[in-house]
């Protein structure tokens, strides 16, 4: 199943890339598709954690609402360093997490380095330690709507 | 391409300059390391993506605009992993960030 769907996507990426649409230039695609996918099968590569494709209908909602979070604390981030006294106050925090795979950890620590002021330094069991620009940006992570969305978005498996 | 579309390209492409010349004038202007990734964040983020959205609005319905997503999406992807790499090396070579509150401490073995 991964196999088939890995094909498919890898395949039609070289189309969109491509744009050019001949029977020798469709047939290269296919054909590099197919090699590649065997090589990742042989490398053991192609399961749910390289080819996560059971989130991707949940990124409907999941990307809109990120890039809403990430405009938002840009726009934050932005004011401080317009302000001429430079209102910092930078924290170091331990952020509890509630994602069960190793995916859902990931989503979550890329989610919080993508929203400017805060970034994910160190991954842990159970809790990522967060460097944050402002004690208001640590405080409205440790609210905790990040994670509940990013567990929602993992799913259950 | 209708006037409106145009305007808001455009519109689109100096706020995304505006944003990352924001994010160069925080970076010189924050006092440290960590305090100073926070401020390129500006521009990875706003910078980019609203310079890729103006241009995709340029572009219309073609084949461009789906490669300027695929941009997007790299960036997307890419951009926290350097960011998180960048950090986690400062902080590995003994680099100290200056903190204003440090609650770190508590649950550290």
């Amino acid at each position: 199943m991964y196999t088939l769907s890995s094909i498919l996507v890898l395949f039609v990426f070289w189309l969109l890339l491509s744009g050019n649409f001949t029977a020798f230039l469709i047939a290269a695609g296919a054909g590099s598709a197919i090699g590649v996918v065997l090589l990742a099968r042989r490398m053991e590569v192609v399961d749910h954690e390289g080819h996560p494709i059971h989130l991707s209908w949940r990124l409907v909602t999941y990307w809109p609402w990120l890039f809403k979070e990430i405009a938002k604390s840009a726009w934050g981030v932005t004011k401080i360093i317009l302000n001429p006294r430079l209102p910092i106050s930078p924290t170091l925090v331990r952020v509890p997490t509630s994602q069960k795979s190793t995916v859902g950890v990931v989503t979550y620590a890329n989610c919080i380095t993508l929203t400017p002021g805060t970034i994910s330094v160190e991954v842990k069991e159970g809790e990522i330690l967060v460097h944050a620009l402002t004690r208001e940006s640590a405080d409205g992570l440790l609210e905790g709507e990040m994670d509940r969305r990013v567990t929602r978005f993992e799913g259950r498996r | 391409m209708s006037v409106f579309v145009d305007a808001v390209s455009w519109a689109c492409l100096i706020a995304g300059g505006v944003f990352c010349v924001i994010g160069a004038v925080g970076l010189i202007r924050m006092p440290e390391f960590f305090t100073r990734i926070h401020a390129a964040g500006v521009t990875d983020t706003l910078g980019a993506g609203l310079i890729l959205l103006g241009l995709m609005l340029q572009a219309g319905f073609t084949l461009v605009a789906v490669k300027l997503a695929m941009i997007g999406v790299l960036i997307l992807f890419t951009s926290p992993t350097a960011t998180h790499a960048l950090a986690k090396a400062g902080l590995a070579r003994g680099l100290k960030p200056l903190l204003a509150e440090d609650r770190s401490k508590p649950s550290n073995p």
